[in-house]
């Protein structure tokens, strides 16, 4: 009896872990076919540029005002901390370094993924559901040329720019508490976050940064969507997937990434 | 939504999207002002460099003239050898003495040149000797803490 619970306990992970590691597999080799299917959402570039207003230009509203605030944020909590040690100047190199290192990359991702990543899961799950990802097979339409690259591209360049609008709300939050409303100086708020900030240190590995995040979040997205049950409960299962995972995947990737570039 | 509507809206999308960037790269990160401009590369020796780092800036009467481009130990003399590029606008006289000193009590560290009256000028490449190393703030403590015990117990006995 006991052997026999055990066994089915071993089973159920075994069976677990395979079909983790299989899934993982066949997203890589996805990610592969969509690599080799980009002609057309590059030719085609209209495709691309559909999607990039449905994933980008729609994300705008909440990117621009979480990051304004997030910034406000940062410059009250920033000036808190600061002014027990009478370095209050300080509060502009604060607000820039943490934006453009970290927050506007990581929350930007966190953002796109729960607002962009679940709608393209949902969208390819429904057209998997209905039947016309095959109806487009029939018509030797090949789905992932036509409806999963563009979305991916649409991602991946959407992306780092909204992590940049990202930053630059924030560091204009940041300024508006710091110095319009508590009154910290602005010649040392901007002089001494030009003096500390470095271009290629700082803001291009942000840039680099965001770019990793947005084929992280398209990839796990489409995937999803593209994996999915064709059923109803199927394509809410997968949304929630998207989220969590690309969630989860952008906070690791987040560590990898911070731990190869500001060693020093 | 036609494609018209939908390339202005992505159109302008990306425009701001590059704005923003530049926007940091400019305003925040102070590109413009880093990498302009002809630089002389100048070598001096220090005995303690302190908490210098590559990129800290160069200042000469409290305006930044340059930057640190390389800092290396080296194994004959055992003192740490301090590369700067200097804005090619300004020369200075052969017997500058270069300081190490710090913005603040506990600031970022520069390298500070205290202009002498030689009528010669450094050149590119040349290697300043006369140098004075940053103060360390421990040492500088220490020595206090040291002189006031032993004034104490000396003053005690002499008397």
């Amino acid at each position: 009896m006991v052997v026999n619970a055990l066994r089915r306990i071993l089973e159920a992970l075994g069976h677990r872990v395979t079909k983790r590691i299989w899934r993982l597999g066949f997203a890589a080799r996805f990610l592969f076919a969509i690599l080799l299917h980009s002609g057309t959402a590059l030719r085609r570039f209209h495709l691309t540029i559909r999607e990039i207003y449905f994933t980008g230009v729609l994300s705008l509203i909440i990117i621009l005002v979480s990051g304004l605030f997030v910034g406000m944020v940062l410059g009250l909590q920033g000036y808190d901390t600061l002014q027990r040690y009478g370095s209050t100047e300080a509060l502009g190199i604060l607000v820039a370094l943490s934006l453009v290192r970290e927050l506007g990359p990581v929350v930007s991702a966190l953002l796109f993924a729960s607002r962009a990543g679940s709608a393209i899961t949902a969208e390819i799950g429904l057209m998997k559901a209905t039947e016309q990802l095959s109806a487009m097979e029939m018509m030797a339409v090949d789905p992932i040329a036509r409806v999963v690259a563009p979305r991916f591209w649409a991602g991946v360049i959407s992306m780092p720019l909204l992590a940049a609008l990202f930053s630059a709300m924030g560091i204009f939050g940041g300024y508006l508490v710091g110095v319009q409303l508590i009154g910290v100086d602005a010649g040392s708020f901007w002089s001494q976050m030009q003096a500390s900030v470095d271009f290629r240190e700082d803001i291009i590995n942000g840039v680099i940064k965001s770019f990793v995040f947005g084929v992280i979040v398209s990839w796990i997205a489409v995937f999803e969507g593209y994996d999915s049950e064709p059923t109803a409960e199927g394509v809410s299962g997968a949304t929630t997937r998207t989220v969590v995972t690309s969630s989860l995947v952008i906070l690791f990737a987040d560590f990898i990434l911070t731990a190869f570039m500001f060693r020093g | 939504m036609n494609r018209a509507t939908i390339d202005l809206w992505v159109g302008a999308f990306v425009a701001i999207g590059l704005a923003s960037l530049l926007f940091l790269a400019l305003k925040v990160g102070n590109l413009a002002a880093s990498s302009g401009g002809e630089t002389y590369q100048l070598q001096a020796e220090f005995d303690n460099i302190g908490g210098l780092k590559v990129r800290a800036p160069v200042k000469s009467a409290g305006v930044v003239v340059g930057r640190v481009s390389d800092i290396r130990f080296d194994p004959e003399s055992y003192r740490a050898v301090v590369a700067m590029n200097v804005d090619s606008r300004y020369k200075f006289p052969r017997d500058t003495i270069l300081t190490i000193n710090t913005s603040g009590l506990l600031g970022e560290q520069y390298v500070g040149f205290e202009v002498g009256g030689d009528s010669e000028l450094l050149k590119e490449g040349t290697l300043v000797k006369k140098t004075q190393s940053a103060v360390v703030l421990e040492k500088l403590i220490s020595q206090f803490m040291f002189n006031k015990a032993a004034e104490d117990n000396g003053g005690g006995e002499k008397k």
